[in-house]
């Protein structure tokens, strides 16, 4: 499992001291409690299932945790950046999306999460013809994270076209933010 | 002597019974040079009941829309004879009417009334057209549009549009995100009264299409999963139908064939977009188009033979022909920057289109409508927009319905007359856009 490793041990420690007391240690303390119970009823199968119990709820614990750590990842650097920009009627992703992709990448192949990639254009030309061209420029973004390690079955595709423009604007300015793709988590 | 005429009719927003409601105010904004002056006198009355609307001023509205009528104020006229016989046909011609309808409404019983009305030549002193229409209280307004379709098609020898419908699309921004919309599909009939609505969304709907035997109204939606979906909706019973093709991908843009019994459409997967056509009774699909370009917006020849596209495989998007089975392509457009969303006429000799025109001054692309004869490869543009779009031709093949945005910003629709001469404004309360003139037969 690929982690980026030093972002994640920062975040570990910050969700440890947000929680306030360290959760490896609440479980510790479960076990404890729990083995001390299972004695006390005094049979094996008991004292096992209880076990397993703690067990189940460590693992629960920490798959809480992990989705928790994903989250923050989410907020953080690169991948809080979720919008590729294209110039008029091209589906080119420039160089300088390429960090950001390669970071959604990294992070989507390790943890197998699912993704939403949208495409969408400004309001110039015909309507179906946008809804095919923010197609195009979604399948670029796509074939990005499927070149850089991300699984076919994790990505799914719309195509907004012009219906759901950033900004409402009829000048350049707008349309520049809305010939764009979408990355949604 | 001819003279300009601009005919200004609003049809205000009604407060009260929702069935006078009327969303849509059209406005005609040119009107053709040699209107013809008619005179339609306010209809007598006969029997107990009051008749539920004003036949005269329906009909008298419907003429000017064309803007190739204008109909005579009723306040102008000094006589309102409601039988031929009380006709005098020299004060009509002293007012320079050159036509003049007449006519009555009687109540029979129940809700049933006989609307009878004659047509006559003022200057030949003949009568033209002789009717008895059947209305009913919550169809009257159809009976008296019926009465305008029998005057428009003896004025002019071409069928009258006035008793078919429209659907269009709005945009509701909510005030809080502006960047919300809520999406409407509207069904409405052409004059804008009676509007309904025939689906509400979150999600965008777009490319509605009627179906031939004016039934069943085609469009995008993005249904679960939230990918575009085709969806076919009976406007009467509110049945609707997602379509499932056996492709992967998603779908958009339907269109129906004349015959009613195949739907083409485009599918997009793989940042690549091909035509379709599905077999409805069968749902088995046939592949059209093959290119890595994109190939959408289909439209099918009124024959059922050919099936017109739009497709940058050339560059810039541009129309392009086939036949209903694919195979080898053709090209039809070569002026202005682009052109794509071809719209077939009912005779099928002609196209519109949107067409893109770089504006020499500004240097910026603009979008206009434009007609092309097919026989001859002639293009005309009709408008002047600069973001016209989504042409729609009336079953008559008269005028053009489309969307445009105006010069605020604002989404609406807007007509003209195939050959220029007439210009209609259509505005709506929200961001309007995506219209659609139904067949004739669409009840």
């Amino acid at each position: 499992m690929r982690i980026l490793p030093k972002l994640s041990v920062a975040l570990v420690f910050a969700v440890l001291l947000l929680n306030g007391c360290g959760t490896t240690g609440e479980a510790e303390q479960e076990q404890g409690a729990v083995a001390g119970g299972g004695a006390a009823a005094g049979s094996a199968e008991d004292a096992a299932a209880a076990a397993a119990a703690a067990k189940a709820a460590e693992e629960a614990k920490a798959r809480e945790l992990a989705k928790e750590q994903e989250k923050q990842a989410l907020e953080t650097g690169l991948l809080a950046q979720r919008v590729v920009y294209f110039d008029f009627d091209s589906s080119v992703v420039h160089d300088e999306s390429m960090p950001m992709l390669k970071a959604h990448s990294e992070y989507l192949a390790s943890n197998g999460n699912k993704i939403t990639v949208e495409g969408h254009c400004d309001e110039r030309g015909t309507r179906e013809y946008n809804i095919a061209l923010g197609e195009r420029r979604a399948d670029a973004v796509r074939r990005i994270l499927l070149a850089n390690g991300v699984s076919a079955s994790q990505i799914k595709v719309v195509s907004y076209g012009e219906e759901r423009p950033a900004a409402l604007g009829h000048d350049e300015k707008a349309w520049a933010l809305n010939r764009r793709g979408e990355l949604m988590y | 002597m001819s003279r300009k005429q601009f005919i200004t009719i609003l049809v205000c927003l009604l407060l009260g019974t929702l069935a006078q409601a009327a969303p849509l105010t059209i406005e005609i904004t040119q009107g053709v040079e040699t209107a013809l002056p008619v005179a339609i006198v306010p209809f007598g009355i006969e029997g107990e009941r009051k008749p539920p609307d004003d036949v005269a001023k329906i009909v008298a509205m419907d003429l000017a829309r064309t803007g190739r009528f204008e109909p005579m104020d009723e306040k102008d006229m000094l006589a309102k004879p409601s039988q031929p016989e009380n006709i005098k046909f020299q004060n009509w011609r002293l007012m320079q009417q050159e036509a003049l309808v007449v006519g009555k409404v009687k109540h029979e019983e129940g809700d049933r009334y006989t609307l009878s009305f004659w047509l006559f030549d003022v200057y030949k002193e003949t009568q033209l057209a002789a009717f008895n229409v059947t209305g009913t209280e919550p169809n009257f307004r159809a009976a008296a549009h019926k009465i305008s379709d029998i005057i428009y098609e003896k004025l002019t020898g071409e069928p009258g549009a006035f008793s078919t419908r429209i659907v269009y699309i709005t945009a509701h921004q909510d005030k809080k995100d502006t960047l919300l919309k809520e999406y409407s599909l509207w069904m409405a009939d052409a004059d804008g009264f009676n509007p309904q609505v025939l689906l509400k969304s979150k999600e965008p709907i777009y490319s509605p299409v009627w179906s031939p035997d004016g039934q069943k109204i085609a469009y995008v939606s993005h249904e679960s999963g939230k990918q575009q979906r085709i969806v076919v909706q009976e406007w009467s019973s509110g049945a609707r139908n997602v379509l499932t093709v056996p492709l992967s991908g998603r779908q958009s843009a339907p269109a129906w064939s004349p015959d009613g019994k195949k739907l083409a459409f485009t599918n997009h997967k793989d940042g690549n977009a091909e035509i379709y056509v599905l077999d409805l009774a069968s749902k088995k699909v046939q592949q059209i188009t093959s290119h890595w370009a994109i190939e959408t917006e289909p439209v099918w020849t009124p024959d059922g033979k050919s099936i017109i596209f739009t497709s940058d495989r050339g560059g810039r998007p541009q129309l392009y022909k086939t036949s209903a089975n694919g195979g080898a392509v053709t090209r039809l457009t070569f002026e202005g920057v682009d052109n794509a969303r071809a719209a077939v006429s009912p005779d099928g000799k002609t196209i519109a289109m949107v067409t893109g025109i770089r504006n020499d001054s500004t240097s910026r692309l603009e979008y206009k409508i434009g007609v092309m004869e097919l026989a001859t490869g002639f293009l005309k543009i009709l408008t002047d927009g600069m973001l016209d779009e989504s042409p729609s031709f009336a079953p008559n093949g008269s005028m053009i319905i489309y969307a445009t945005t105006t010069r605020r910003g604002r989404g609406e629709l807007a007509a003209v007359s195939v050959d220029g001469s007439v210009k209609q404004s259509l505005a709506y309360e929200d961001e309007v856009r995506e219209p659609a003139w139904s067949p004739f037969n669409n009840k």
